[in-house]
């Protein structure tokens, strides 16, 4: 076992320190510290993702011809906890490079290949996902959206739903059903679908936080052509599941960047906010769930560690990225709680009141985290995956 | 980077596997229960042929200088058959203790002893007070011509009753902090004013004493470390055995969930084994990931421990807070999955539930070690 950095990983962490220092928006710290990218933070965020590309610190692992750098998992682990230490904002396009980029680049054509990746880096071309429907959620593979063959065009039509992103997408990652009398998981294919095609309508979905940050995509007789489908015509399932696989450990390691600097915010609060006439981290109660979700975020660094071992040593990511997301959901849904719990009455008030501690930024993260545990894969779908392939119960 | 075990240490943990397969059956196992010894001469001696029981001592005193990642490969194997027996208190307590705070003299007459099976040791530390920080300390030592009297009452000292020496905790002098004015001593079996009282315990498996100590004369010689400063050199200790414990609890959950999981694929219930139901199921993953989190913090612990890093006593008790909850509800989840044959005494699992609840309460538990998070991050 060893922590230790190769030289090189040194000076990659201090050029990075040094850039970070000078480099994050001024007016990031008025956002907040929200885990997700915010509707009103977009246009920031599109800058600030921007800003990383021209400097190189972003798509660290992938190849160089594709606008990466062609790093290892360890520098892209650097950059994860720079940006924590930095209390960086996130990035705008975290489905483009998280999930799009990686299957794209696993499975592409060489045209796809230089088309896409390096646009979503940039966040010239931002993505969004379409994998869930009405009736398929959990059941990803029920999806009923139908692509049928026409000439050298596939016509799409059917329905898409919890799109984050499709309000402003510039292309999604479809899944549709091009074989219908195939059994479920093998009749689907992955398409590259452009948002600005006719017959693509996108209407925004009011959600909890009262806010629109995800969208209904109808397709109406969508024509997209054969060159985009990715992968295999009726291989999409496989396909998408890569997809979900980099989802849950790309987008895992910058999960946990947000998570380190949220409990961090958190600690603060608690500093600042009164419990019976102490601070609220003397208070002892809080003091212990407080110390408790510091040793959780710890361990999904540590957990995290052993898996890019795994990597780096040349294995596979395994199903248990599953727990990885798991444990984060439930962590975070834990440490937004506890900001409510420190807030105490004040955690009843509204961005807008004089009296909103932090201009309500909390309410708005702690309803944001009910999502965590249903979007990606819900928790349950994640214990089914662990129970079956990690500890190998039979499937029903 | 490489957060992963070596070739070394993977070979470490198969062959401690097929030993303890061999010599620790659960049949072997339930005999130590019925027994006051807790270990059979023979399967000690077994243990110091393999070198366990000088595995982190220097070479020069019988030992193979191991680190703290090794031993806690060899730890989680031994909490996998709930092992039995003084090698905790002997090599963790007893043996750590003389050689952090004792003398070349001091370390030369007993760890080769140790290390060769020859002799045994504990610590005698807690008290009736249950506390295990400096400020428990209430034994005293007086020092009187030619050496010192040892009065007080330790409790909770494991196998204290087979132990050859005996290190007690005991306070020279009062000062203006706890930690000011604790010593240790050594004091061989049959001491004059020594008594040592065999407790029955919950976890058969652990050997639990009281120490009783009224004007016990030991030597001026057998002060081991300074006179008064022990407390550094005994918290490093308590740190590292604390760490070595998290690793036999990580290897005892990590069994209760095999087992767990091989009855849920053969146990039939409604016509499908019950691994087929996400009752089942999503209770499994849960005990999966409690066991995978031990497992990652305890490592970073045992790493930090052997790079003398200044976070171990943070990582320490990151591990002991949340392997103490996570050997509990993965032992107590294991007889919930298997239902009434997981409550019986025939069935091992109470084997591990009750080591579970023991270690929980040894080096103190979730609740102490947040709270010491909570300082050390200076909250």
């Amino acid at each position: 076992m060893d922590f230790s950095l190769t030289p090189d990983q040194e000076t990659f962490r201090q050029t990075l320190r040094a850039w970070l220092k000078g480099n994050i928006p001024r007016e990031w710290k008025h956002v907040g510290s929200s885990e997700i990218p915010r509707v009103e933070a977009y246009d920031l965020l599109k800058r600030w993702q921007n800003s990383l590309f021209d400097a190189g610190f972003i798509g660290l692992t992938w190849p160089k011809e594709y606008g990466g750098r062609g790093l290892t998992f360890m520098e892209e682990l650097i950059l994860q906890e720079e940006m924590a230490f930095a209390k960086a904002p996130p990035i705008l396009n975290v489905l483009g490079v998280g999930m799009a980029g990686p299957t794209i680049i696993a499975y592409g054509t060489e045209a796809q290949k230089k088309r896409y990746p390096a646009k979503i880096l940039s966040c010239e071309e931002i993505w969004c996902q379409g994998y869930s429907e009405p009736n398929a959620g959990s059941d990803l593979a029920a999806l009923q959206t139908r692509a049928v063959k026409d000439g050298e065009h596939w016509v799409i039509n059917g329905q898409k739903v919890w799109t984050s992103f499709a309000q402003v997408a510039d292309w999604m990652m479809l899944l549709a059903r091009t074989d219908p009398s195939a059994p479920k998981h093998r009749g689907i294919t992955y398409f590259l679908l452009d948002m600005k095609l006719p017959g693509v309508t996108v209407k925004p979905l009011r959600q909890i936080t009262g806010e629109a940050e995800f969208n209904e995509v109808f397709f109406d007789n969508v024509r997209v052509h054969e060159s985009q489908v990715l992968g295999d015509v009726n291989a999409g399932w496989q396909v998408g599941i890569t997809t979900l696989m980099y989802e849950r450990l790309t987008l895992g390691f910058a999960l946990q960047t947000r998570l380190r600097i949220a409990l961090e915010s958190l600690i603060e609060l608690g500093r600042r906010m009164e419990k019976h006439g102490r601070a609220a981290t003397k208070e002892p109660v809080l003091r212990q769930k407080i110390a408790q979700l510091w040793i959780d975020t710890e361990c999904l660094r540590v957990t995290g560690a052993r898996a890019i071992t795994k990597l780096l040593r040349g294995e596979m990511p395994g199903p248990e990225a599953s727990a990885g997301k798991m444990v984060w959901v439930e962590t975070h849904q834990r440490l937004q709680e506890l900001a409510m719990d420190i807030e105490g009455p004040y955690a009843q008030l509204w961005k807008g009141s004089p009296w909103a501690i932090d201009g309500g930024v909390w309410q708005h993260s702690f309803l944001r985290s009910r999502a965590n545990s249903i979007e990606g894969g819900t928790t349950e779908i994640q214990k089914n995956i662990i129970a079956e392939r990690v500890l190998g119960l039979p499937k029903d | 980077m490489d957060f992963g075990f070596s070739q070394e240490q993977e070979m470490l943990r198969a062959t401690a596997r097929k030993f303890l397969e061999h010599e620790c059956t659960s049949t072997f196992v339930r005999a130590r229960m019925d027994e006051p010894a807790g270990v059979t001469d023979d399967f000690w001696a077994k243990l110091a042929e393999q070198g366990w029981l000088g595995l982190v001592f220097p070479e020069e005193y019988g030992g193979s200088r191991l680190g703290f990642v090794d031993l806690t490969v060899l730890m989680e194997e031994m909490g996998r058959c709930v092992m039995p027996g003084p090698f905790f208190s002997t090599v963790l307590l007893g043996g750590l203790t003389i050689l952090e705070a004792g003398s070349p003299a001091q370390r030369k007459e007993w760890l080769p002893k140790l290390a060769a099976g020859q002799a045994k040791a504990t610590l005698a530390l807690t008290e009736p007070n249950a506390r295990w920080d400096a400020a428990g300390v209430t034994a005293t030592a007086t020092e009187g011509k030619g050496g010192f009297a040892l009065s007080g009452t330790k409790l909770f000292v494991p196998d204290a009753h087979l132990a050859d020496v005996i290190v007690v905790v005991a306070r020279t002098a009062e000062a203006k902090t706890p930690e000011d004015g604790v010593s240790l001593f050594l004091v061989p079996k049959g001491v004059k004013g020594l008594e040592v009282k065999l407790l029955p315990t919950m976890d058969q498996t652990r050997k639990l004493c009281e120490v009783t100590l009224k004007d016990a004369a030991v030597p001026a010689g057998a002060l081991l470390g300074g006179k008064g400063g022990a407390w550094s050199a005994l918290a490093r200790v308590i740190q590292r055995a604390t760490i070595a414990l998290c690793g036999e609890m990580c290897g005892g959950a990590q069994r209760v969930l095999d087992m767990t999981t091989e009855y849920a694929k053969i146990r039939v219930a409604f016509g499908k084994p019950i691994g087929t139901y996400q009752g089942v199921k999503h209770k499994a993953a849960d005990m999966l990931v409690d066991v995978e989190n031990a497992k990652s913090l305890t490592y970073y612990a045992a790493w930090a421990a052997d790079e003398n890093s200044p976070e171990t006593a943070l990582a320490t008790s990151m591990a002991k807070a949340y392997v103490s909850d996570a050997y509990r509800k993965v032992s107590a989840a294991g007889i919930q999955l298997h239902g009434g044959i997981g409550f019986t005494w025939e069935h091992d699992l109470h084997l591990y539930f009750k080591r579970a609840k023991a270690s929980e309460f040894t080096f103190g538990d979730a609740t102490h070690h947040r709270e010491k998070v909570a300082q050390l991050i200076k909250l």
